[in-house]
């Protein structure tokens, strides 16, 4: 049985498993890593070179057909996301963009406020607007008229590893928003990330817990299987089809 | 120890106040327990759930699915006597109607049981009116290793037992007992049973336990919907339910919700539970009970049936004949115990079933 | 003649030149550079056509490894 890829921007990924360059302790565990994992997006962040000025660009380490997704770190307000995703794109980035806003220092917990705003800006520019949010049923349904081309709600606090702390609301989200669900944030582990796949969520983003493994080339073969296996173990239980219609029958129509 | 024990609690409690006090919140708390309580069990019975019975089909589809999968165990009633020595003011059998009465020997016993195992059905209900003297213990245990020899399984719905005689029936062969507390508000009771050994709520209401301890496999029970309030009745079926279950751990517990019909003898029920409501007192019972085993029998029309098959049930009657004998063709059954609303062979009950994407299952077991 | 810009948030004095030629003299690696300048991107191919002026703003990025 054939799962439907998941289409973003105009662009279909077989793979639900997003990944992330940050935290590596070697770049070069990058290209690996991406292929093991088969990832088919990654995310990069944009910022004022080191004065130094010789880093590696991050970019040599990402193979041509993966795609880019720069995000926002960085951005305290909407205005400051939007410059840095219009750089982003004008740097041959393409039009995907993580939005990323974070004032508070203390959990950095999004800025959901300041994210719709950005959202808004932004997919009026023609972006492919993913933004990454605290989860919240009302939001989500605002970011969907915004134009936002999916929703990424974090499971728990960045750097946490606590896993789906916020499953229930990832839930209402997965059963009333029309965005597909991206889980982003919080995933430490491969069974986390089945369980948020078998929820029904439609891809996730998992950086940290791969860049910092001993070997990420295996701990994201390790996602990918897991991904995989929570994505089987959901379509199995609803039935491809139904994967896209979530709504069912009601059991006591004949009722009426 | 006896159930009765429970019903004591609530003597003198005023069931339509209770009910009608349900609040919607209250409701919803009962159905977002995982652990009903019985006034959790209560608020789903009452009239304020019944905006709520998607969600209680819901609840009640995925714990029937997780407890049961998605199987229907099948069983077909076998009627070897008719002789009744009570006054059941609603019953077919009830002595005083003057209807043939009629009782197998054992060779129609056998000649019956061949043309039902040619159904396909390998579990078997045995069941008779209440008279000792015309169906002794020899009788039936000698009917009950017939009939094991046609089939897995043999379950008895006959008059209340000792535990000793039970027993004796195990060893011949039945795995499960049926007995009907028909109607557990003990004043109804004793308004709708006139006569006979029948009249005794307690000898009747202990019946269950007895057998379990006789070691019966299975014991089911049921009210019979329209002798008493719908609503407290199905509430104590459901208690004396839970009591079995937590006193015999050994013990498969199962409900039916037969529902009145018109039957020889043309008796009104007092009260009346609507197919909304039903559907209501089904899932509750699942919500309240995951794992006990739901039956529903030819009583229902095939639609309503076929309806409920993805709201609780685990277990139909199929191709039921409620006369005497009646398997073999063209025969004269005589009058039969109820009136049967789904008159659907086996072979079409199973294509229903299979249909609803549900399994009929023939046997369950083999006792080896 | 020397002019004051402003690279990265701070000020700095540097002779009159192109950007190619700042990218030079500053010793970055080209190809991992996006400049913006005065809030617009400057592919690298017009680094050389692009001449700086006093009170100029420069921002000089690369991308880096983020979640």
């Amino acid at each position: 049985m054939q799962d439907e890829q998941l289409i973003l921007g105009g662009h279909s990924f077989s793979s639900r498993l997003f990944t992330g360059t940050g935290k590596f302790a070697a770049k070069d565990w990058i290209p690996k890593m991406l292929a093991a994992s088969e990832s088919e997006m990654i995310t990069v962040a944009l910022r004022r070179i080191d004065s130094g000025g010789m880093g590696e660009n991050i970019l040599d380490f990402i193979p041509k057909e993966v795609v880019l997704l720069p995000n926002t770190s960085g951005a305290r307000t909407a205005e400051e996301a939007v410059r840095i995703a219009r750089i982003a794109r004008e740097a041959g980035c393409g039009n995907f963009i993580k939005i990323e806003v974070i004032t508070d220092m203390k959990y950095l917990m999004p800025d959901n406020f300041e994210t719709l705003r950005a959202t808004e800006l932004l997919a009026g520019e023609g972006f492919t607007v993913l933004p990454y949010v605290l989860p919240d049923l009302t939001l989500a349904k605002k970011l969907e008229d915004a134009g936002a081309a999916a929703i990424m709600p974090l499971g728990a606090p960045i750097g946490t590893n606590r896993g789906l702390e916020t499953r229930s609301l990832i839930a209402l989200l997965i059963e009333n928003c029309r965005l597909p669900v991206i889980v982003d944030a919080g995933i430490g582990r491969p069974s986390q990330a089945a369980e948020a796949m078998e929820m029904g969520a439609d891809a996730v983003l998992v950086n940290t817990a791969i860049a910092t493994a001993e070997d990420p080339a295996r701990m994201g073969r390790a996602f990918s299987l897991a991904v995989q296996a929570g994505r089987l173990a959901y379509l199995a239980r609803v039935g491809s089809e139904s994967a896209t219609a979530r709504a069912s029958s009601p059991l006591t129509g004949f009722l009426d | 120890m006896s159930f009765y024990s429970v019903i004591k609690r609530y003597h003198g409690v005023d069931f339509q106040t209770l009910l009608n006090q349900v609040t919607p919140a209250r409701v919803e708390a009962a159905l977002a327990s995982d652990h009903l309580l019985e006034n959790d069990f209560l608020a789903l019975l009452s009239p304020a759930a019944s905006v709520y019975l998607e969600q209680m089909a819901k609840k009640a589809h995925s714990l029937t699915e997780q407890y049961f999968g998605r199987t229907i165990q099948l069983f077909i009633p076998l009627y070897i006597s008719n002789f009744c020595a009570n006054e059941c003011v609603y019953c077919g059998f009830h002595r005083g109607n003057d209807i043939r009465r009629k009782k197998l020997s054992l060779a129609e016993i056998e000649t019956e049981a061949r043309a039902i195992a040619a159904t396909g059905m390998r579990h078997l209900l045995l069941l008779t009116g209440e008279a000792p003297a015309v169906t002794p213990m020899e009788y039936l245990e000698d009917a009950v290793r017939l009939l094991k020899r046609y089939f897995a399984s043999v379950a008895i719905e006959i008059f209340p037992l000792e535990t000793e005689d039970y027993r004796r029936l195990r060893l011949a062969g039945v795995d499960g007992l049926t007995l009907y507390q028909e109607v557990y508000d003990e004043k109804r009771y004793g308004l709708v049973h006139k006569a006979g050994r029948k009249t005794d709520f307690r000898y009747r209401l202990d019946a269950p336990e007895r057998g379990a301890r006789g070691g019966l496999r299975m014991v089911n029970i049921g009210p019979l919907l329209g002798l008493g309030e719908v609503r407290s009745e199905v509430f104590f079926c459901g208690l004396h339910a839970k009591y079995l279950q937590d006193t015999f751990l050994q013990t498969e517990i199962g409900l039916s919700l037969p529902r009145m019909n018109p039957a020889e003898g043309n008796y009104q029920p007092d009260y009346a539970a609507d197919d909304r409501t039903y559907v209501q007192f089904l899932t509750s019972l699942r919500c309240f009970l995951p794992r006990a085993g739901i039956t529903v029998s030819t009583r229902e029309s095939a639609a309503f049936r076929d309806n409920l098959l993805r709201l609780g049930v685990t277990r139909f009657s199929a191709g039921s004949c409620t006369g005497v004998g009646g398997y073999v063709e063209q025969e004269e059954t005589g009058t039969p115990q109820f009136q049967i609303t789904d008159e659907r062979s086996v072979a079409e009950v199973v294509q229903s079933v299979r249909a609803a994407g549900y399994q009929p299952v023939y046997k369950d077991w083999d006792a080896i | 003649m020397e002019i004051v810009i402003r690279i990265n948030g701070q000020d700095e004095q540097h002779k009159e030149c192109t950007i190619s030629t700042l990218v030079a003299a500053k010793g970055l690696v080209a190809s991992s550079l996006v400049v913006e300048h005065n809030g617009r991107i400057v592919k690298q191919a017009d680094w050389h056509d692009v001449s700086l002026e006093q009170g100029d703003v420069l921002e000089l990025l690369n991308f880096v490894g983020g979640g």
